[in-house]
């Protein structure tokens, strides 16, 4: 048992990763937010605000389904931590719904955030609009482009959409630009973040309000299988929150494989990639030190991934620590068999998954599983919103 | 004497502090403006170290980087340029600004040694926590003689303010106020005269120089009246976009700020 996979130390480091390497500008923001999560979290009044909301808008618990006809084609027993039910159509929501009642805590009244796929941006608009708070997004403009169905439901909902036009104008570009707001309205404004990235205490904080998908699992599967601990665990990691929520309760648990699939885009060497875990080394990236895609002089590259949620040059800090530590497994998954997964997933169970989470799909076979080991694999968000994509590479899916 | 502190004591008010990103316009033009801004009256230059993702710029000085790095600006190159420089910039502090990343990358001991040996004679890193700071390089920073230089902003709280204060013995760099560099300045004036106000009215032990904002002789000279000088650097940017003569672009902007 090793207690610094699931608590960071006091300055919020995973062994080397982690940290708060932010410019003053920022440090009133993050000093108040490290002092206050804990204490806020604890506080059962926001407990019970939180859990009813999960319950009652999120829609949890999520159901832990046992997908018969991908565990016969894999000679394994799989099981799906079914996420894309949550409102919204992702994970996301978990972290956004606990956010935004710490915002409020905090006596803000604008709340800003950075999206990739848009599922983040879409989760976070939604709770705006729940509380009648001012909500602006950050995408990139490419991202914008491959994920327009999201940008028109964040609209709908009542959120001011922005267009990062730097850099390589996704995922860690939109980052950037929402870090810049919050420099510039550093009173009033919470920043939500989506993922365990960024200083800390986010990646914590962001990573305890996604605990709940493991937590679920473990009792879910003592229901099913007999047993709280599965053989392993999947998940796709960009930044990684819904693989921290689905390892965080198994971190301590060494019979449990966990395995992190990032997206290697055209191949994991071809210049088009993502997988940071074998192309990253440490630096600083959006405030924390952890594994990050860069060229010898320190300039951060610019990642691919056909899918937005992981075309991020970073991972979370703890994800790096379980990468280095060697307690997490890291896969890398092309594009194209990520789109082969989407189909066999559709056909085999009647669930359309988003692209991201194909990624943790299409690891299934390389696994090693054997027949009576049980494999959950958390479907992080439904694919209505990749829909576009989908046409567009219909000839591969088919 | 460290130049930094000879710079203040000659001058005791109204010192100019101008900022340009190294390699832009083009790779070649860091010594010349140097030489330049020196010749013309500035009395301390900042360099910036491009870097692909800085986090607290605005678009015009983030563009100068883009743009720098595509002339094929890096560390190595820019300490090979800064070679010999004190022989015709003898006495202009020479501070070196970025972020922390790149550094990291390059090693900070080789990046103290090189910068040292060049002849710079500070340091601001925007993204360089202060515990991190005292932990890890405060020694190799003093090994080489490089002061430090800490960002203090409206929100900074006094007892954080004593303690970089206490940590360098160079410059103290007021934010003038809320968002990133070349921005406009959004708070009120009074707002902003009682922030400088009450830092004067703490009685540091470093002078003080006030960033962010500033870009005329107008706004030069309000940063003045709080402070012992002014920084320009989105402003000084500007400047530069599209000339053909930037050493004389340089010396007709200080003359504008100073004369």
């Amino acid at each position: 048992m090793n207690p610094t996979y699931q608590h960071p130390t006091e300055r919020g480091y995973y062994g080397q990763f982690g940290g708060a390497f932010i410019p003053e500008m920022l440090y009133p923001n993050v000093e108040e937010l490290r002092d206050n999560y804990l204490t806020i979290f604890a506080d059962p009044e926001f407990q019970r605000e939180y859990q009813q909301l999960l319950r009652d808008y999120v829609g949890r618990p999520t159901p832990l389904f046992e997908a018969k006809r991908l565990s016969e084609k894999y000679n394994t027993r799989i099981f799906l931590k079914r996420e894309d039910l949550c409102h919204t159509g992702a994970h996301k929501i978990n972290n956004t719904v606990g956010q935004i009642l710490l915002a409020k805590r905090l006596g803000k009244t604008r709340i800003i955030a950075e999206t990739g796929a848009g599922q983040h941006g879409v989760a976070t608009a939604t709770v705006c609009a729940l509380m009648g708070m001012e909500c602006i997004v950050y995408m990139g403009e490419i991202d914008m482009e491959r994920q327009k169905p999201n940008v028109y439901r964040m609209r709908l909902l009542g959120a001011e959409v922005r267009a990062a036009m730097s850099g390589s104008r996704t995922l860690k570009d939109a980052t950037n630009e929402a870090i810049r707001d919050w420099i510039s309205n550093p009173v009033d404004t919470h920043y939500i973040i989506g993922s365990v990235v960024g200083p800390h205490p986010y990646p914590d904080l962001v990573a305890r309000l996604q605990a709940v998908i493991s937590e679920e699992m473990r009792k879910q599967l003592l229901e099913k299988t007999g047993s709280e601990l599965p053989n392993y665990v999947v998940a796709c990691v960009g930044g990684g929150s819904n693989a921290a929520g689905a390892f965080y309760h198994f971190l301590e648990e060494p019979s449990v494989q966990l395995v992190a699939v990032e997206a290697a885009g055209h191949g994991i060497h071809s210049g088009h990639s993502a997988a940071t875990s074998v192309l990253g080394k440490p630096g600083i990236i959006h405030g924390s030190r952890t594994l990050l895609m860069q060229d010898e002089d320190g300039q951060i590259t610019e990642p691919y991934s056909l899918s937005a949620g992981l075309d991020y040059p970073g991972i979370g800090p703890l994800h790096a620590f379980l990468a280095e530590s060697g307690r997490a497994r890291f896969i890398s998954i092309e594009d194209e068999p990520a789109l082969k997964a989407v189909s066999e997933c559709s056909r085999l169970e009647g669930i359309i998954p988003a692209l991201e989470t194909a990624h943790a799909l299409a690891a299934i076979g390389q696994l090693g599983a054997g027949p009576e080991e049980v494999v959950v694999i958390n479907l992080s968000g439904r694919g209505d919103k990749d829909l576009e994509t989908y046409i567009k590479y219909a000839d591969t899916i088919m | 004497m460290n130049r930094i502190k000879s710079a203040f004591q000659k001058k005791q008010k109204g010192l100019l502090n101008i900022y340009f990103t190294a390699g832009y316009p083009r790779l070649h033009d860091t010594v010349p403006l140097l030489q330049a801004l020196a010749t013309a009256g500035a009395d301390l230059i900042e360099i910036g170290m491009p870097f692909s993702d800085p986090l607290a710029d605005g678009p015009v000085i983030q563009a100068s980087s883009t743009a720098a790095l595509h002339n094929g600006m890096n560390m190595r190159v820019l300490f090979s340029q800064l070679q010999g420089i004190r022989e015709s910039v003898p006495d202009t502090p020479i501070l070196l600004m970025g972020y922390l990343n790149p550094v990291m990358q390059f090693g900070v001991e080789n990046f103290c040694r090189e910068a040292a040996a060049a002849g710079v004679d500070g340091v601001i890193l925007p993204d360089l926590p202060l515990d991190d700071y005292v932990q890890e390089y405060q020694d190799v920073f003093r090994r080489h003689n490089l002061r430090p230089v800490f960002l203090i902003t409206p929100q900074t709280a006094p007892e954080r303010i004593r303690r970089i204060d206490e940590l360098t013995d160079s410059f103290l760099y007021l934010v003038s106020g809320p968002g990133t560099t070349g921005g406009a300045n959004t708070q009120a004036a009074g707002v902003q005269d009682a922030y400088f106000q009450r830092i004067e009215d703490m009685k540091l032990r470093n002078p003080r120089l006030i960033g962010f904002g500033i870009g005329d002789k107008a706004s030069f000279q309000h940063a003045c009246r709080y402070a012992e000088g002014a920084i320009i650097g989105s402003a000084f940017i500007r400047a530069l976009d599209g000339v053909e003569d930037v050493p004389a672009a340089a010396q007709r902007f200080v003359q504008s700020v100073v004369a």
